[in-house]
């Protein structure tokens, strides 16, 4: 097997590690919407980061946590409906990166690898810098898992059991966030939500508690992965989008199981 | 079981001329009470009242514009709201959803056991009847140890027995743990048997005072109109005498027509509906104690 196949598979698999258990939450919380405007905001990032010369990495865990920021301070706000909030923000953040990457003289910026990911080119070095992401979001996840399923179940009865539902939320908010930034690489800023969806989605059927459903969510991503990976290399098909592809087939597929 | 009387007069909470308005439009305007250890006070209003609003007030989740809301240092509060709908695309078992307000779980079995509805603690938390899901609530109100305990519509969506034995059972509570409640309800004469003081609440205090005061007071009987006066009577009448008469008995005395009379009766066929009902409701209850 070929070495960048390997860290391609690493990348992938430590993804999943993280969006299993975040991606169950988005949908409790029904926040898909909510992924997808911190994803896109993800390519103002890129477009700062190349246009102030600093790491791009840098660029976008700025611009992710800027934009959750944001998010987190409009949800206080009560005069525009949330999803309005978020299609503006989202779309016009995602227009904002696109417009100032066209800025950015001399390199030649491949925007593609952006939007769909290039989990092919993954280094060792973004490989560590994936590891440390994950496991810094897996230890405050695991620290603030009961109040917030608490939360996620019922806010009002949280509140009145003492949970701090908006330092919570907040958190949660972040740690998607720091996902988006490190998950760029790999499926692109454009289909990121969808790894967080779509296996949490497939694994609802299976699950009888809020933690088995988390862990199958990890497990289908992983399956999506590995079959995405292969499926790219002997077949030549863009990585990113046949990851997600492969995890929409798991999803059919445990459609069709749960009517047998 | 009684509460030492010492405990009884212990103040919990209370709201001090409260005025609160929300985009403009009065919601509760120069509303006060008070919650005391040992004892049910029972909000009744009509839809739009401003009952839930009260509730907010005193949870803290809505500011007034004006008035002093005082909960006492570190009161726990046990709530139950409204009937919730729970996303189906979580899968949680009633067990977990009770033991996600305490600490251990042989906590939360314990607590549905006290609510009646043990036997649930595998199910689903999205399969509950509207009364199953009541009791839940209850449960996991009760594991926080609670204080104060705040019931808004509890009844809503349960049936006429459910109701009672629902009530039946949060007195009972009351009486072994000594909290105070407060129970918001538009839902009038099965309510307040067992309360010790009503507020009518239709964005200020109508009246208020002991159950049968309140349903003879002219602001009330033109709030409800000619609805649960007679309903009123006639349960409170049923329970003190249910345990020891048989169910015939209480039907005979429930239907005596001097009883309608004295109660200001409007005389209308929903009247009649309410009482038989009431009347079934007794018999209902007697049998599952006998």
């Amino acid at each position: 097997m070929d070495d960048f196949l390997i860290r391609a598979l690493l990348a992938g698999l430590l993804i999943t590690i993280i969006a299993g258990p975040l991606g169950v939450f988005i949908l409790w919380r029904r926040m898909a919407y909510f992924g997808d405007t911190l994803s896109h905001s993800a390519i103002l990032g890129v477009a700062l980061g190349l246009l102030l010369s600093i790491n791009v990495k840098i660029g976008i865990l700025l611009s992710t946590l800027l934009v959750a920021a944001l998010l987190i301070y409009s949800q206080r706000q009560k005069k525009l409906a949330s999803d309005t909030m978020l299609g503006i923000i989202s779309h016009s953040a995602l227009s904002l990166g696109l417009v100032l990457i066209s800025f950015v003289e001399g390199v030649r910026v491949d925007i593609e690898s952006w939007l769909f990911g290039d989990i092919l080119a993954v280094s060792w070095n973004d490989i560590a810098y994936i590891a440390i992401g994950v496991a810094i979001v897996i230890t405050v996840l695991l620290v603030i898992w009961k109040p917030l399923l608490s939360l996620t179940v019922h806010e009002e009865l949280a509140l009145v059991e003492g949970v701090n539902v908006s330092l919570i939320s907040a958190i949660y908010t972040l740690l998607i966030a720091v996902l988006v930034a490190i998950a760029m690489k790999i499926v692109g800023a454009l289909l990121i939500t969808a790894l967080l969806i779509i296996p949490a989605a497939t694994s609802r059927q299976f699950a009888r508690t809020p933690e088995q459903m988390a862990l199958f969510s990890i497990g289908f991503g992983m399956l999506a992965v590995i079959a995405g990976l292969f499926a790219s290399f002997l077949s030549d098909t863009p990585a990113g989008p046949s990851i997600v592809v492969s995890a929409t087939v798991l999803f059919l597929m445990s459609q069709i199981f749960k009517k047998v | 079981m009684l509460v030492p009387s010492s405990k009884d007069s212990e103040l919990l909470a209370s709201l001090d001329q409260i005025h609160l308005s929300l985009q403009g439009k009065t919601i509760l305007h120069d509303v006060s009470l008070k919650l005391q250890a040992g004892k049910i006070l029972t909000v009744i209003g009509p839809n739009g009242a401003g009952k839930s609003s009260l509730i907010q007030v005193l949870l803290g989740f809505e500011k007034p514009q004006s008035g002093n809301v005082f909960r006492r240092a570190k009161l726990r509060i046990g709530y139950v709201p409204q009937k919730i709908s729970i996303n189906t695309i979580m899968p949680i078992t009633v067990e977990r959803f009770v033991a996600l307000a305490g600490k251990r779980k042989s906590n939360a079995l314990a607590a549905l056991d006290e609510t009646g509805v043990k036997h649930l603690a595998k199910q689903a938390i999205q399969q509950l009847s509207g009364g199953e899901f009541q009791r839940v609530l209850l449960a996991r109100a009760l594991q926080h140890k609670p204080e104060l305990l705040i019931l808004d519509e509890p009844a809503q969506g349960v049936d006429v027995i459910g109701q009672a034995e629902l009530y039946e059972k949060i007195a009972t509570l009351k009486d072994k743990y000594g909290f105070g409640v407060l129970l918001v309800s538009h839902d009038l004469h099965l309510v307040m048997q067992k309360t010790d003081h009503v507020l009518c609440l239709n964005q200020h205090i109508c009246c208020s005072g002991h159950a049968d005061d309140v349903s003879q007071h002219p602001e009330y009987q033109r709030l409800f109109g000619n609805l649960p006066a007679e309903g009123l009577a006639v349960y409170t009448h049923n329970h003190n005498h249910c345990h020891d008469l048989h169910g015939d008995v209480v039907t005979g005395e429930c239907l005596h027509p001097e009883h309608s009379s004295k109660d200001h009766s409007h005389g209308n066929n929903m009247s009649e509906v309410d009482q038989s009902k009431s009347v079934s409701l007794a018999k209902e209850v007697k049998h599952k104690h006998g």
